[in-house]
């Protein structure tokens, strides 16, 4: 196996007593002061991620002339510049070799925003598919930081400048940070109001002291990201989506523009004319119990599906859970029982997302 | 009041004939926060060392083993809507059952304090 990577911070997590686990190859803080604190107070305050190990790459060129407008589910040229959108990368069978974000920077220049695991595929990918221009895997050299919930706003703008205040979701700035370029983002993982900054991996250590010594800010770890991030009804790559996934059985084909070409279009097209064999639904249990990844989904006795991802919902008070099913069982509404072992838990399809409560918008 | 332990981190504190259960502090801190405590049905009769109940946290779904035998006589209701009693205060609050012996001589399988302190050194 190869070796974990580490983030810059790594001494940080380990002063700071978290729990280190393996993620997608990298050894990443799971939780410091316990899940459910993180999750509350990304809820209530200011969660600090150290998001280090997700994958940025830089285009620059003729986005047309090099084939960029082809490789991802949504056309990049009409993304305006200062503006991101959120899309998927596809094999030629409409599976999802990764979700990922797009940055328009310039007229002739984009960042993408890739997950930690697929990083070296994703850019061999696209790499192969470019005609022209100029594209660097710049992940080893860039930094990122997510702070989250519905305080980030009026800390950053107290020690940053009044400009990020104004940042519209799924809008970014370019600005300068303890004297260096950075881009400060308003996206996030958690469905609250958040911000994702991307500066020099090298300053990455100071930006996190910085706001850490802000009483309104603690670490959070991947264990409470997950949890926010389901409950707000976003997918997890590699558990809830993959290559063997098209984005129509995942639900996501709002982040599919039909309208122009791209590696994957005709598989897809191709999908939606003979319907789908399976469907992603979203449950919620009856009770406290977690549903957890890999349990059995039944329906009246039969199995239909398994979970991809499962948490117990702090802000529900029950399991929640995501999971692929025969379409026809996938109504809103339909009981389901999740099963694993001796466990049993009665589960209802529910619409997403799970929680709406969230500051995201404000 | 005698105190003694399990391997799976189970305590059982013995009064008179009553036990009452519940799981270690260190057992406690394994699982992470607590999100879901299985109590057995009260009448239930448990065999020492079988399941007596199950315990979810956001990391894990695990069996809780019956230290003695016995038949269940009471439950910790609180734990239905707060479980995170059982992290607040593992080995007193979050009691989990009590249960009525049927054989005091069982506790000889058991470990008493000093042994499963040892037994904690042992897995570190």
């Amino acid at each position: 196996m190869e070796e974990l990577k580490n983030t810059p911070l790594v001494d940080e997590h380990i002063r700071l007593k978290a729990l280190m686990a393996p993620f997608g190859g990298w050894n990443m803080p799971i939780q410091y002061e316990g899940i459910l604190a993180e999750h509350r107070w990304c809820r209530e305050q200011a969660a600090l991620f150290d998001i280090c190990h997700m994958g940025e790459f830089l285009f620059r060129g003729d986005i047309v002339a090099a084939g960029l407008e082809e490789v991802f589910t949504f056309s990049v040229l009409s993304i305006p510049v200062g503006r991101s959108r959120y899309g998927f990368l596809l094999n030629d069978n409409g599976g999802i070799i990764d979700d990922l974000i797009v940055f328009r920077l310039a007229e002739d220049e984009a960042m993408v925003v890739v997950n930690a695991a697929t990083i070296d595929n994703d850019f061999a990918v696209i790499s192969s598919r470019l005609k022209g221009g100029e594209f660097r895997n710049v992940s080893a050299a860039t930094g990122k930081l997510d702070l989250q919930g519905p305080l980030s706003r009026e800390v950053l703008v107290e020690k940053f400048g009044a400009a990020i205040g104004d940042i519209p979701y799924f809008k970014f700035i370019r600005t300068t940070i303890l004297g260096v370029a950075a881009t400060v983002s308003r996206t996030g993982y958690t469905g609250e109001l958040g911000y994702e900054i991307f500066l020099p991996a090298d300053k990455v250590r100071e930006l996190w002291e910085l706001l850490l010594a802000d009483q309104r800010v603690k670490p959070a770890g991947l264990g409470a990201r997950d949890v926010l991030r389901l409950e707000v009804g976003y997918s997890l790559y590699g558990s809830d989506i993959d290559e063997a996934t098209t984005p129509l059985e995942a639900g996501l084909e709002s982040f599919v523009n039909f309208d122009k070409e791209f590696v994957g279009k005709k598989a897809l097209l191709k999908q939606k004319q003979e319907g789908l064999t399976r469907l992603k639904a979203a449950f919620r249990v009856g009770s406290r119990r977690s549903p957890r990844h890999h349990y059995e989904i039944c329906f009246e006795g039969e199995t239909v599906g398994t979970v991809t991802s499962g948490v117990f919902s702090p802000m529900l008070g029950c399991g929640i859970g995501l999971g692929y099913l025969r379409p026809e069982v996938a109504a809103i509404g339909a009981p389901l029982t999740i099963r694993h072992d001796k466990v049993s838990m009665e589960a209802t399809v529910v619409e997403l997302p799970f929680y709406n409560g969230g500051s995201l918008r404000s | 009041m005698e105190a003694y332990y399990t391997k799976e981190h189970e305590w059982v504190k013995i009064k008179e004939g009553i036990a009452s259960v519940g799981i270690t502090d260190y057992a406690a801190h394994q699982l992470g926060d607590v999100t879901f405590v299985e109590l057995p049905q009260v009448g239930k009769s448990v065999k020492q060392f079988e399941v007596l109940c199950a315990i979810e946290s956001v990391k894990a779904a695990s069996d809780i083993y019956a230290p003695v035998s016995g038949k269940v006589t009471n439950v910790n209701e609180a734990l239905n809507d707060a479980p995170e009693i059982v992290n607040e205060s593992a080995e007193d609050s979050g009691w989990m059952a009590l249960i009525e012996l049927t054989d005091p001589s069982e506790v000889k399988n058991l470990m008493n304090r000093e042994q499963y302190d040892d037994y904690l050194r042992g897995l570190a």
